[in-house]
């Protein structure tokens, strides 16, 4: 009899506790509710669409045809354009990201040493990352304007050679890295902001020990500032990867196209194909000449390509970054 | 125990996004019907019309008036006016099941796409039930208005291109009259040209450049009478002579002033489209371009002094002479339209009713489409309109094809000829050769298997 009842007493209990978990459980899913269906609609759907889509003929006005692995060959055997915008992207990536982080930290660097006028260089070094995108490259374009740009005419009052930056193939890409030089305030305020949370004891304790401001930096600043470092060279690659309004604006400019109304130079990636990125073609592909299959196909092999180096770059940065559980 | 269920549904929640997927696909373009007209036209027309045009300012107000005016012939019919759309955004209101009645496209390079999509609804059937003949458009518009057979849309307006000249500058040189042939263009370029003590460019003859203000391969073909595609649909740019004669022409006028010079001017000039211009600044004393330029030299520049004429050809193709580049706006019916008896009636008073052509040629000043429109003597037109009207007319005008991929194939073309006018190739056929090559792909890939 007492047995039976603890059964039941047992039974009753388990029942109440599986009831009590499965209400936490739906009141969890509630609370997630927005966010999964946010990801599901943003997110999943528009990846495994796209990867379906990968897979056909697909003109965006006529039901999407199967064609199997035809546009993944097509991208690697019957397109040079998708070559020199791989190049041109990788160019970048490799260029740009690190140019852009290097002078973001010596500007940061350079503003915590100021003894005065902090706030105004603060304000003066970030303003540039404010402008929007297109406005900003307008105005470096015309600075740099090979006849007419304030740029070129001091370098001629100077008696220097006046190149022609964005018009010339050779100096396009380099001319897009002074352009990200110019707006790395959005870079310069996270390093600064990192920067001022050294604590000071660790700078005071390496002066008494006598270390030199290199091994001041390389021992105390970079250790300290690692976790931001690599956020930015994640974000920062990730960006590159994706670069487009820039150059679309800049080829635009330069090549005197901009007020044809297309919204998209005809000559895509002027001068030369220099300024072609890989995600100006694959927008171009996809809405100007509406292989929408194959600018998908294009966008999977881009989402794997940024993925892998994601996923490269989140490993490394267990042994890179300091303070990361099981490093250093 | 967790992780297995997690491994069960995985597959199943990926099956379902897919199928989801694969649905969602279908629904977004699935539906390529087009309602089949009645056997006679309405007595009455009814019901709203929604019309999607690109014009903006003073040309989308030249629209309105006639819209307008069609509107006051058919009191029972509402007209939705939306101005500034271009292709981009009708195409993707259309893929996603946005009924559109009435579009405009200001470019012919999508027919193509349009009619073999059902994207624009085929106008055959209402064009034969109403009479609507045809033929009172030239055929060189008849052209670009259909693809393989499928008429998806009428003309609304022609531009056409030739040879704009600064009188002053020209006298200044000791010439009298425009060139004729390449030869002579490219001689009076050069002694129009005028250096600074550097060796600076100060005013060019002729800008050569691909890809400066209207300088397409495009637009230069007719004078060269080179074809894009063969009788099978390859291209043909690798075998008609017509464009290594062109390439070889442009070069060497390219290599006259030298290339990096060259840029170097061009990327000082104003933007074509505004009162910066180049020639309408006398920095340019020869171009190419459309008749709108006059509308644009009466407001911006209205003191220069200037004339007009056919933009010169192939010396060894005189017969040319008087011919152009032709291409224009297209109209038509939406897929899904849901008033298409009144659509249709739109758009057939504002293709082919005489006095709404002319005026809108007048207000918009570009060139009418139908015959009776050119000949019509309300038609504005001064000498230098009259040159255009003259191109349009010509038996050897011509225009770019249209294909199902759109203008894919001009902008490979226009890819090459970039690396050529910078030295970059050192094989011209062999080049051309590989743009045919290209161009094949780009269409096979355009293609359903």
């Amino acid at each position: 009899m007492t047995l039976v009842v603890e059964t039941r007493s047992a039974g009753v209990v388990h029942s109440a506790a599986r009831g009590r978990r499965r209400r936490q459980r739906l009141t969890v899913l509630a609370f997630l509710t927005p966010w999964l269906l946010g990801v599901t609609i943003f997110f999943v759907y528009p990846l495994i669409d796209t990867l379906y889509l990968s897979f056909t003929r697909f003109d965006l006005l006529s039901p999407p045809k199967w064609v199997g692995f035809s546009n993944y060959v097509f991208m690697a055997t019957k397109d040079p354009q998708v070559r020199t915008a791989a190049y041109n992207t990788f160019w970048l990536v490799i260029v740009l990201v690190p140019a852009r982080m290097v002078f973001g930290l010596a500007v940061a660097t350079l503003v915590t040493r100021l003894k005065s006028g902090l706030g105004l260089f603060r304000t003066v070094f970030y303003l540039p990352s404010l402008v929007p995108p297109v406005a900003g490259v307008l105005a470096f374009v015309f600075l740099f304007n090979p006849a007419t740009g304030p740029v070129n005419q001091v370098l001629a009052a100077l008696g220097l050679p006046e190149p022609l930056w964005f018009n010339d193939p050779s100096l396009a890409k380099p001319s897009l890295v002074l352009l990200g030089l110019w707006g790395v305030g959005d870079l310069m305020i996270i390093f600064l902001a990192s920067l001022l949370d050294v604590p000071r004891e660790q700078y005071e304790a390496a002066s008494l020990d006598g270390v030199n401001p290199w091994q001041r930096f390389r021992f105390i600043t970079i250790p300290n500032i690692s976790p931001v470092l690599m956020f930015a060279a994640i974000t920062g690659v990730i960006a590159a990867l994706q670069y487009f309004t820039e150059a679309v604006v800049a080829a635009s400019v330069a090549s005197g196209q901009a007020t044809t109304g297309g919204g998209n130079s005809s000559l895509l990636g002027y001068p030369e194909g220099s300024t072609l990125t890989y995600a100006q073609w694959l927008y171009n592909m996809g809405f100007k000449n509406y292989y929408l299959g194959y600018a998908s196909a294009l966008a999977v092999v881009m989402f794997v390509i940024s993925l892998a180096v994601t996923l490269v770059l989140l490993r490394r940065a267990r042994s890179l970054v300091y303070g990361v559980e099981g490093t250093r | 125990m967790r992780i297995t269920h997690g491994r069960r549904r995985a597959p199943a929640l990926l099956a379902a996004a897919a199928g989801l997927s694969l649905l969602m696909s279908a629904c977004g373009s699935s539906d390529t019907s087009a309602t089949a007209p009645s056997s006679s036209a309405p007595a009455k027309l009814t019901g709203t019309v929604t019309f999607w045009h690109f014009f903006t300012d003073r040309e989308a107000e030249g629209i309105q008036k006639a819209v307008d005016k069609f509107v006051a012939l058919n009191p029972g019919v509402k007209v939705e006016v939306k101005k500034g759309q271009d292709d981009d955004k009708t195409i993707q209101a259309i893929a996603a099941g946005q009924p559109i009645d009435v579009v405009l496209s200001y470019s012919t390079d999508q027919i193509g796409k349009f009619c073999s999509t059902g994207a624009w609804q085929d106008l055959s059937a209402y064009i034969a039930r109403d009479g609507v003949d045809v033929n009172q458009i030239p055929a060189v518009v008849r052209d670009y208005t259909q693809f393989e057979g499928k008429r998806c849309s009428m003309p609304l307006l022609s531009d056409t291109y030739g040879l704009y000249y600064n009188k002053k500058l020209l006298a200044a040189a000791g010439y009298s009259a425009p060139p004729k042939t390449m030869t002579e263009l490219t001689d009076m370029a050069k002694k129009l040209t005028v250096l600074d003590g550097k060796g600076s460019i100060q005013v060019a003859g002729f800008v050569p450049s691909f890809g400066f203000y209207e300088n397409a391969p495009a637009h230069f073909a007719p004078s060269f009478g080179a074809t894009w595609f063969n009788a099978s649909g390859k291209s043909n740019i690798g075998t008609d002579p017509g464009w290594a004669k062109m390439m070889t022409w442009q070069k060497g006028l390219v290599d006259f002033y030298g290339y990096d010079k060259l840029t170097r001017f061009t990327s000082g000039l104003g933007q074509e489209f505004s009162a910066d211009n180049a020639f309408e600044k006398g920095k340019v004393a020869m171009m190419i371009d459309g008749e709108y330029r006059n509308a644009f030299i009466k407001a911006e520049a209205p003191s220069l002094d200037y004339a007009t004429a056919a933009f010169p050809v192939d010396d060894a193709k005189p017969e040319l002479y008087g011919s152009g580049y032709v291409t224009g706006n297209v109209i038509g019916i939406g897929r899904g339209a849901q008033n298409p008896e009144a659509a249709w009636a739109l758009v057939k008073f504002l293709s082919t009713d005489t006095d709404t052509v002319v005026g809108l040629a007048n207000a918009i000043k570009n060139v009418p489409t139908t015959t009776p429109a050119l000949q019509s003597p309300k038609l504005e037109k001064d000498a230098n309109y009259q040159t255009f009207l003259d191109v349009f007319a010509n038996a050897t005008s011509s225009t770019t094809p249209t294909t199902a991929s759109g203008k894919a194939y001009q902008d490979t073309l226009g890819t090459f000829t970039e690396q050529w006018q910078a030295g970059k190739v050192p094989d011209l056929a062999a080049g051309l050769t590989q743009v045919d090559t290209q161009i094949n792909d780009q269409l096979a890939l355009g293609q359903a298997p």
